[in-house]
């Protein structure tokens, strides 16, 4: 079972804040994020790849998107 | 419609964006817009502010279109691209005061970031002092993110929500239209003009407003924000935004260079003044309260044209902020801070303290 966040509704810099302590502290793994805007998406994406996270999966689900992340 | 949007999130896309608004912004000023002001959201929030009579300093009274160009270019943006996103319910209440603050904060200054970015690409060495405060303001900030700061969430919400700003930039476009300008008055209808000061200093109506629609769809494209280039550099050690916010700096000044508009120096600079401690204390206030509300002045435009009903009511606190300072001897001029200015900038740090250090949610 992989980690989730949830930082939906929550304003900049919160959800890329919350991803990148969590990938800090589980170091490898899967981890899903869910956003609900582009902008979070595309912050909490890069903020991942600059710590070597992969972006396994992009869903978007109506408003929202449910990003999963890994590391080998 | 894939490869415009990965153009934008990118590295070059941010720098482009960056760039565009400085050369428009610098070529603005040579168009008719003030001195080093081609684009200022502050200014021009106040200068909207006296247009509709909310402050009257006869000085600084325009409907300035490309405030009114940034919400709907970024509205059309948002829809063109599926993020029209009607959201809101994140302690309005504090967004508007934080609105209010950095207003209150940058007519102490005299600008927005944008415009600390214009000053100084105009030659104008008072920005220095504003940007290092607007540095030091945003680091606070951060402090505050560490300890676990936050607004609280947003909701998805009724379309009705999203669409309420930009309907009201909407009427305030026809307004403008309805009571143009007439030469040598300063009342048509029931809009404010200005006969002098930087308020009467204007490109051509068409020009401001087309110069706005494109930078509203630039920017909500690619997200360009001064205040966040600043937070995630200290924060992230990011330097994607700030790239972006180089570039303003950099085309802005090579624009005026071209056009020889850079002046450098630090006394008798277009509507600025030369008190070094208030400069940068007016930013201080300015840079915590963008920081504590999550985007600067522009920033919080673009999103309202989103659909962020509180990146709305941040913009509404701006403007009231304006009128506020104005009414009360807040705001600076060339000549130097308000009567009350120096007590402002106490009063306001103190409520960002407090708004910074109560409001604590655990989110995760």
């Amino acid at each position: 079972m992989s980690e989730l966040i949830d930082a939906r509704g929550l304003s900049c810099p919160q959800p890329v804040l919350i991803t990148l302590e969590k990938l800090k502290s589980l170091n490898q793994g899967e981890l899903v994020v869910l956003v609900d805007t582009d902008t979070s998406k595309e912050n909490v994406i890069r903020a991942a790849s600059s710590l070597g996270w992969q972006v396994k999966d992009v869903n978007a689900a109506g408003v929202e998107y449910k990003l999963t992340l890994e590391k080998a | 419609m894939s490869s415009i949007r990965e153009f934008f999130a990118s590295r070059v896309g941010i720098i482009s964006v960056g760039a565009f608004i400085g050369v428009f912004a610098a070529l603005l000023q040579k168009l008719g817009n003030p001195g080093n002001m081609g684009i200022c959201v502050a200014c021009f929030d106040r200068d909207i502010a006296g247009a509709i009579g909310w402050h009257r300093a006869a000085v600084v009274q325009y409907l300035r279109p490309e405030i009114l160009g940034f919400v709907l270019g970024a509205m059309m943006a948002a829809f063109a691209f599926k993020e029209f996103r009607p959201r809101a319910g994140s302690a309005p209440i504090v967004r508007f005061v934080l609105g209010m603050l950095a207003m209150i904060g940058a007519l102490v200054f005299l600008g927005c970031p944008w415009r600390a970015l214009l000053r100084l690409a105009g030659g104008d060495g008072n920005a220095i002092f504003g940007i290092l405060g607007l540095v030091a303001g945003i680091w606070i900030g951060t402090l505050f993110f560490k300890r676990g700061y936050n607004l609280g969430r947003a909701q998805s919400t009724y379309a009705s929500v999203g669409w309420l700003f930009p309907l009201i930039i909407l009427g305030l476009l026809a307004l403008r239209l309805i009571f143009p300008q007439v030469p040598d008055k300063d009342l048509s209808g029931i809009l404010f003009y200005s006969i002098k000061g930087p308020g009467s200093q204007h490109a051509a109506l068409a020009v401001s407003l087309a110069v706005g629609l494109v930078v509203g769809l630039v920017a909500q494209r690619s997200r360009f924000c001064t205040m966040g280039a600043l937070r995630d550099l200290i924060l992230f050690r990011q330097i994607h935004l700030f790239s972006g916010m180089l570039a303003l700096l950099i085309a802005a000044f090579l624009t005026n260079l071209l056009l020889s508009q850079f002046k450098p120096g630090f006394a008798n600079q277009p509507v600025a003044h030369t008190m070094e401690i208030w400069n940068f204390m007016g930013m201080v206030v300015a840079g915590l309260a963008f920081a504590l509300a999550g985007g600067c002045p522009g920033r919080q435009l673009f999103m309202a044209g989103e659909g962020d009903g509180d990146a709305a009511v941040f913009v509404l606190g701006m403007i009231a902020g304006a009128a506020v300072s104005h009414n009360f001897g807040l705001a600076s001029s060339p000549q130097g801070v308000g009567p009350y200015g120096i007590t402002a900038v106490f009063v306001s740090i103190a409520v960002l303290l407090f708004i910074g250090f109560t409001m604590r949610q655990k989110t995760a």
